[in-house]
């Protein structure tokens, strides 16, 4: 579904991404993990356009994410802080996201809206809004136009237990009918829960990619935690190498 | 089509924004003001350009840097969507040009037709007065977008921007006043000429000083134009010039916001 080769990108002279190779699978849940500063948010906000790579290509179902737009027509975003035009109310985002994609009311994945129990602040304006209550916003717009692809950033980081629960089921059950997501999180036992594959980013490159049980196999750990935390400390004993891509 | 739809959202959170609200109030209260005062309807549209050159150019240059600075959560919002980069750009410009024109037209119409002042002349400057307000805002929106596209920083955004409205409605007279009084023994109309389209300000006044012979309350630079471009063809170069302040500045803030990571 997504596959990106020699992807570089710097931020000044600062360089985040450093040829930077990944193919994630449809259908699946694919963990993007690694240490702060890893690139880890660059190469999501790559996959949406929201940032231009200086080198390599990334592809999207076939299309090139710096070509024409339409293809996020196909993808569901949940950033890591929501963020929202503050004078709007969530209907008004709603719809106008709606009016954006051409996606007809019956078309809409309003499930979230509900289990989220967002019904009362729907007419409120978002800048009243507590954190949390923002980001159960972000959530439901996500899902609202039943994307292919779902690019989760931190997705639970702001939420109370109640709506992560709530969330989690949705991923799972979302997964389950065949679409695929992109996940980054530093709750690596959520991710352990999650993910079907696993992708380690360190210093701007892929330096494992696989299922947990390789990436367990491969580290001779029984958990995802200690399985990453033996990779940042085999990463931090290298260099940089060459990019390994499954 | 896509940018009707971000037109749209962007006025829809523009105008709930109480400035734009205040700014149109503020029109009103000063056009009723002074119609009260001035006694004639075209005295009071001359004493009203004076407020509109440096009111308008102020205003829009602070609110649009603030605005395009705080536009940013809308970009990353609608750029994570099918809206290209383009089409956005253009979406915010327009959003931020027409609820501040708008409120502008509306704030100096209302007192007019209250007060019953629209006899044929003053007519005429008003709908003058309303086409150098809306350049201006153009012009002005066109150099704040320019502004918060280059420089990161909010404050050193803002300070730039209230540096350029001080050099281009203060202190470019003064220049201008300078430059003819040391040259006074040279011909320098033709440099006087182009000092006048080397500035939006200077452009806006010509369009209403040249309708009215009283160009010398207005500045040297208003004397100049009177003389030289007081012909429907000078009202049009003085157009063609606003125009290519809007333009210019506009591209090259766009080929930034195209360049931009968010």
């Amino acid at each position: 579904m997504v596959r990106a080769r020699g992807v570089d990108k710097r931020y000044g002279k600062l360089p985040v991404l450093r040829g930077l190779d990944l193919d994630v699978e449809r259908g699946q849940v694919t963990a993007i993990v690694g240490p702060n500063a890893s690139g880890k948010t660059t190469f999501n906000k790559i996959l949406l356009g929201l940032v231009r790579a200086d080198r390599g290509e990334v592809h999207i179902d076939g299309h090139r994410v710096d070509e024409d737009p339409s293809y996020r027509a196909r993808i569901g975003y949940m950033p890591q802080s929501a963020r929202f035009p503050e004078n709007l109310c969530a209907d008004d985002v709603f719809r106008m996201l709606a009016d954006l994609r051409g996606a007809s009311e019956a078309s809409r994945d309003e499930e979230l809206i509900e289990s989220l129990v967002l019904g009362p602040v729907l007419r409120t304006p978002i800048r009243v809004l507590s954190g949390g209550m923002r980001q159960r916003v972000n959530a439901a717009l996500a899902f609202l136009f039943r994307p292919e692809l779902l690019l989760l950033d931190e997705p639970t980081a702001a939420l109370d237990p109640i709506s992560s629960g709530v969330l989690k089921d949705k991923i799972r059950q979302e997964r389950d009918a065949g679409r695929t997501f992109i996940l980054t999180s530093h709750v690596l036992s959520e991710l352990e829960e999650l993910a079907d594959r696993v992708a380690f980013l360190l210093e701007g490159q892929v330096r494992f990619s696989g299922s947990q049980e390789e990436l367990k196999a491969k580290t001779g750990e029984a958990t995802l935690e200690r399985a990453i935390a033996q990779l940042m400390r085999q990463g931090a004993a290298e260099p940089p190498a060459v990019a390994r891509v499954s | 089509m896509t940018i009707l739809k971000v037109v749209r959202y962007v006025i829809l959170d523009v105008v709930r924004n109480r400035w734009v609200l205040a700014y149109g109030l503020f029109f009103l209260a000063v056009t009723d003001v002074l119609l009260r005062l001035g006694g004639s309807g075209p005295r009071a549209m001359l004493s009203l350009l004076n407020v509109v050159v440096l009111l308008i150019p102020l205003v829009t240059i602070v609110f649009g840097t603030i605005y395009w600075h705080g536009a940013r959560e809308f970009n990353e919002l609608l750029l994570s969507q099918p809206v290209a980069r383009g089409t956005l750009f253009h979406g915010l410009f327009a959003g931020l040009v027409i609820p501040l024109s708008v409120a502008f037209v509306v704030g100096v119409t209302i007192p007019v037709l209250v007060q019953r002042a629209a006899d044929g002349q003053t007519t005429k400057l008003l709908l003058l007065l309303l086409l150098a307000g809306c350049a201006l805002t153009a012009v002005f929106g066109a150099l704040a977008v320019l502004i918060a596209g280059l420089v990161d920083d909010r404050l050193k955004g803002l300070g730039i921007a209230l540096g350029v409205w001080l050099v281009m409605t203060v202190a470019y007279d003064g220049l201008v006043l300078w430059v003819a009084m040391a040259f006074q023994d040279y011909p320098i109309e033709g440099a006087m000429l182009a000092l006048s389209f080397a500035n939006p300000v200077d452009l806006a006044r010509v369009l209403l000083v040249l309708r009215f012979d009283v160009s010398a309350l207005m500045g040297y630079t208003g004397a100049v134009m009177q003389r030289m471009l007081g012909t429907p063809l000078g009202i049009a170069a003085a157009i063609g010039g606003l125009a290519a302040w809007t333009i210019v500045p506009g591209l090259f803030a766009l080929r930034a916001f195209h360049r931009r990571d968010f």
